[in-house]
């Protein structure tokens, strides 16, 4: 029987790459949610597709993370087991869905880090991750073309298009800075080739939003203030939501398998 | 020699490599797992043998169903057991489709990819805002006409993308390059 979370070794590559598998499967299941409802069939086969891409990612991440820890965890032990505090996904991902503009927009800017992000991982030190991102860094780079097209769309497009989209930006622009953060222990990984300087990647991550926000004729908002706190555990009231609806069946039935 | 239970293990391997690369996508049966570059090697590992595939997408459902496919083929030639590892590095890229699967991809009413981004571009990052809207040419697999339109990014699986011929108007799929 499991109950409670899983107490996971705290060392700092598994807290890492679990912190990249958990942004890759929470917002792969927020994605999910719109399987059956995008605003037309095209757009709702899109959604599940990049969701597609991103729960594949996450099991892989989680695999490897399960070989790190070496306590004999599988990928469904890590996604099922833990509670929200054990979660170090970006606060970014976890939010709702909202309407499509919003799932645009929060997909566009989680892209336009991660298709960087990724393609610099690529010359990791270490080969399992670095294997994983050749993978990933093709996919982000074809999330990036879609999501970048859409929000040149929306934006320049109708007025209430363009509102939408906009007032979807200044919302979740402010969850974007935690991206660039260093965790505990990630600046040795740096040091050491291993894991990804941010600083490498903010500068083409921030040249392809202010190309495409102009395309899109949307501003970034002024005068707030960007929040982190996700890589620590600390994440909004939403992502508590979405896990009772992602572990449900095994935290009811635990062991369940079919 | 080839009969009986007891075969040297090379001998296996070629027979193993052979049904294996008989073993048709689950998902777009006209071509092979060995003709798209699913299948990277069959390798004896002490006296056991492993097929190694590598995936095409990372959330590719056809994945499992290829690892099944594989391992029935060869019990099904007598050849078993075999074991299916998966191999990441290197990644996956339409570039290693056969001419074959290309030709039996356009018989079969599927656009064959062009080729694939590099990811060692040192351009990538710069010009990926520019590339949108903009599509590499893709003839239409049925009349050859280069006057297509791409309808839909993402089509009836993870490597395809839907698009319409302007010149025969029929719909077709493309695949992917990736």
């Amino acid at each position: 029987m499991h109950s409670g979370s899983l107490a996971i070794a705290d060392a700092p590559l598994l807290r890492y790459v679990l912190g990249r598998a958990d942004d890759a499967l929470v917002l792969g299941h927020r994605l999910s949610e719109w399987c059956g409802h995008g605003p037309m069939l095209e757009e709702d086969l899109a959604l599940a597709n990049l969701a597609l891409d991103l729960i594949g990612q996450a099991r892989t991440l989680y695999t490897y993370a399960g070989v790190l820890e070496g306590a004999g965890r599988d990928e469904d032990a890590y996604a099922y087991l833990r509670d929200e505090r054990g979660y170090r996904n970006l606060l970014l991902v976890e939010q709702p869905n909202g309407d499509f503009a919003a799932t645009i927009v929060r997909q566009f800017l989680y892209a336009a880090w991660a298709d960087p992000y990724w393609r610099q991982m690529t010359r990791s030190a270490d080969a399992t991750l670095a294997a994983i991102a050749a993978k990933a860094e093709k996919e982000l780079a074809y999330h990036l073309r879609h999501t970048g097209e859409w929000m040149i769309r929306l934006g320049d497009g109708t007025a209430e298009s363009h509102e939408r989209a906009q007032r979807a930006l200044d919302n979740l622009w402010w969850l974007t800075g935690e991206c660039a953060d260093v965790g505990p222990g990630e600046q040795a990984l740096i040091e050491t080739g291993i894991a990804v300087n941010p600083a490498a990647v903010q500068d083409v991550c921030r040249d392809t939003v202010s190309r495409v926000l102009r395309d899109a004729t949307l501003v970034l908002p002024t005068g707030g203030v960007m929040r982190s706190g996700g890589r620590l555990g600390r994440h909004s009231e939403h992502l508590g939501h979405l896990l009772t609806d992602l572990q449900y069946l095994q935290r009811t039935h635990p062991g369940a398998t079919w | 020699m080839t009969e009986g239970p007891v075969v040297d293990l090379e001998t296996r391997r070629e027979a193993v490599r052979r049904v294996v690369a008989q073993v048709p996508d689950p998902e777009i049966p006209v071509v092979t797992i060995d003709d798209l570059g699913i299948l990277r090697d069959v390798i004896a590992e002490g006296d056991t043998l492993q097929v190694v595939i590598t995936p095409t997408y990372s959330g590719c459902p056809a994945m499992r169903v290829i690892e099944h496919d594989i391992v029935a083929a060869v019990e099904a030639a007598g050849l078993g057991p075999v074991q299916v590892t998966l191999s990441l590095s290197p990644a996956w890229t339409t570039d290693w489709m056969s001419d074959r699967a290309r030709q039996q991809l356009r018989a079969f009413g599927i656009a064959p990819p062009g080729p694939a981004r590099s990811t060692t571009e040192s351009s990538a990052d710069t010009t990926a805002v520019a590339t949108f809207f903009r599509h590499a040419p893709v003839t239409c697999p049925r009349c050859g006409s280069l006057r297509t339109t791409e309808l839909a990014a993402f089509g009836s699986t993870a490597c395809k993308s839907l698009w319409r011929c302007e010149a025969c108007r029929e719909p077709f799929d493309h695949f992917k390059a990736h």
